[in-house]
């Protein structure tokens, strides 16, 4: 093994690591704000790789050109599935955790059902992409270029919604609805808005990943299940409701998952996180910056 | 109370025997038997995460070993069935035990996504393992109609009434369990783990004893469903939708409840089978979607599941009768 090819391992698993991270900071949002954990949230992943798909095929113009555009529609698709569903799910009188389980399992089913209907269950990849096929040559490591890209605009991503958290009013009501819902109404914050508002942000930045992602992956309906128990790993890695956490976790997950490959068979790599996760919960049962 | 509750017990058991002489259609016989399977499997997975509160969504796992175990002893070694059956339950409840020592320390989302987690490590394993068949899986030879080798062609009766054995064996264990000691101390540890540790119930040995006894009675599902199919791999058993399909039943029907596994999967096996033998055929997805939509809607309109929309009626209807008894005086 050449210092090369361990270098070219580590490097393709920071690129697939920041990507799991911003998808995973969605999961955690959502999380964090309302306690509800969303098994749809890989469906959501698929939705914004459909969405890529089809308008790149439609209006043949870049993934990158489309980002912003995705990035709306996935805000909206996770407003308008806060306010039909999930609020509803949340009424329940006992047991609301088992409710919202219920509810975004069935909601999975409905939107993988819905992809089959439009896009048929072939394996789909974006045709028209000004970076495909190009990669750039870093001291003997060569980085493809959409996935240099993908790695670039997460990790903006990611940083745009740290100082959305961080630096805005809104963020500060977002903290304060996660650290009291009850109380924040009495300070005049209307806490069904901020909910509405953290689907929404959640939705967008999964909604980028999913653009990043589908530039130079396959697209097809049962393409987020994986991804969606990835992030469930990074999210619960990092500590339920940490952005930080979500940003590590993402980048130790896609390390281990790329060494693993590298040392037993590929078709095992998934073991690889699995074990880390084990690892760090039973030593740190709240996760790595968990405050649960 | 006692007494209602065991003769309800007897009168729907008694139906459950009759429903097959008036369906002879194989069709139709394949959804009374997967109802009254997915009935079980969720009721084992209710003394988990009903009654004593560790969702587990890794019940896959204790299927699997079930089904992988009877069916190697049995294409293998000769073993009946039925002994693999006992020794499948057997194996997945030390399975259990060994998953729920590391597990049980952890708590709330962490435990269910590490039951999600050791759950796809087995089937990578599984789908890895060249001597158990890997991605292929096994086939189960037919050696002629049997009930030593729990094995018959002319009819699905037999399965039929083996199922509703299992169901029926794990039904008094439910009914009886809840009203135990052992039941109490499962709801103490659900209701509030603290409160319960610190008035001396040692919740991780009432966990475990959940775990196992679930475990035990998932195995034995998974056996009797490896001879039910004749043929069994990786992702009919082991995949996380398996999990998912064992929890759903009573997630809709009711957690914590002794009829809540039933009443949903009487609603939700026949609706996804009906849907997916009349609209999916074509692959088209449609299936899917009127499947989880029913699935959103029940969640949206009572998300206490279908045995608190009974009890409401319930109560309206005392009520109702009361004010009429009232009004009569």
């Amino acid at each position: 093994m050449s210092v090369e090819s361990v270098a070219q391992v580590i490097a393709s698993g920071l690129l697939m690591g920041l990507i799991y991270a911003l998808i995973a900071a969605g999961l955690s949002l959502i999380f964090g704000l309302m306690d509800i954990v969303n098994f749809a949230h890989g469906e959501f992943l698929m939705t914004a790789m459909y969405l890529t798909f089809g308008l790149n095929l439609l209006l043949t113009l870049d993934p990158l050109a489309l980002l912003p555009v995705v990035a709306a529609l996935m805000f909206l698709l996770g407003v308008v599935i806060y306010r039909t569903v999930i609020r509803r799910a949340m009424q329940a009188r006992t047991s609301v955790w088992m409710a919202q389980i219920f509810v975004t399992f069935g909601l999975a089913i409905m939107m993988r059902g819905l992809a089959q209907l439009i896009f048929t269950p072939e394996y789909r990849s974006i045709r028209h992409h000004w970076l495909s096929d190009r990669s750039v040559d870093l001291l003997g490591v060569y980085l493809s270029l959409p996935q240099l890209a993908a790695a670039g605009v997460c990790l903006l991503g990611f940083l745009g919604l740290y100082l959305l958290i961080a630096r805005t009013d809104f963020g500060r009501a977002l903290e304060a609805t996660r650290e009291d819902k009850e109380a924040v109404a009495l300070v005049g914050i209307n806490r069904d808005l901020i909910f509405a508002l953290g689907w929404g942000i959640g939705g967008a930045a999964v909604g980028i990943a999913g653009v990043m992602l589908a530039s130079f992956y396959y697209i097809y309906p049962g393409v987020g299940a994986n991804f969606a128990l990835v992030a469930f790993i990074t999210v619960a890695l990092g500590g339920f409701g940490s952005l930080g956490g979500a940003l590590l976790g993402g980048i130790i997950i896609g390390l281990v998952e790329a060494i693993t490959a590298m040392l037993v068979e590929p078709s095992l790599k998934s073991i690889g996180i699995y074990a880390v996760y084990m690892l760090v919960v039973l030593l740190r049962p709240r996760g790595l910056f968990g405050y649960l | 109370m006692k007494l209602q509750g065991l003769s309800l017990g007897a009168a729907v058991l008694a139906l459950v025997l009759a429903v097959p002489l008036g369906i002879r259609d194989p069709f139709f016989q394949n959804i009374l038997i997967l109802t009254v399977l997915y009935t079980a499997l969720s009721q084992a997975w209710n003394l988990l995460g009903g009654y004593c509160g560790q969702v587990s969504l890794g019940q896959a796992l204790f299927f699997g070993i079930g089904a992988y175990a009877s069916t190697i002893l049995f294409t293998r070694y000769g073993v009946s069935p039925l002994a693999g059956m006992m020794l499948g339950g057997l194996l997945a409840a030390l399975v259990g035990l060994a998953v729920g020592w590391p597990c049980f320390r952890l708590r709330g989302h962490y435990f269910v996504i590490a039951t999600i987690v050791v759950a796809e490590t087995g089937y990578l394993l599984f789908l890895n393992w060249d001597w158990a068949g890997a991605a292929t899986g096994i086939l189960i030879p037919f050696k002629g109609e049997s009930i030593v080798d729990f094995q018959f062609q002319t009819s699905k009766l037999p399965f039929y009434y083996g199922i509703v054995t299992i169901a029926a064996v794990l039904w008094v264990f439910s009914y009886w369990i809840a009203r135990s000691k052992w039941g109490f101390y499962w709801r103490a540890v659900r209701g509030n783990p603290d409160a319960a540790e610190s008035l001396g119930v040692r919740i991780f040995r009432y966990k475990m004893a959940a775990a196992a006894a679930s475990a035990f009675f998932t195995g034995i599902c998974g056996s009797f469903y490896a001879q039910y199919v004749s043929y069994i791999d990786p992702d009919s058993v082991l995949a996380f939708n398996q999990s998912v399909l064992i929890s759903l039943p009573t997630v809709l029907g009711g957690i914590g409840t002794l009829w809540g596994p039933a009443l949903g999967a009487v609603v939700l096996i026949p609706m996804s089978e009906l849907v997916r033998a009349y609209l999916g055929g074509t692959g088209q997805g449609t299936d899917l979607i009127i499947y989880g939509a029913l699935i959103v809607g029940v969640a949206t309109l009572k998300p206490e599941g279908l045995c608190g929309l009974i009890a409401d009626l319930c109560k309206r209807g005392k009520r109702a009768a009361r004010q009429a008894a009232g009004e009569g005086a």
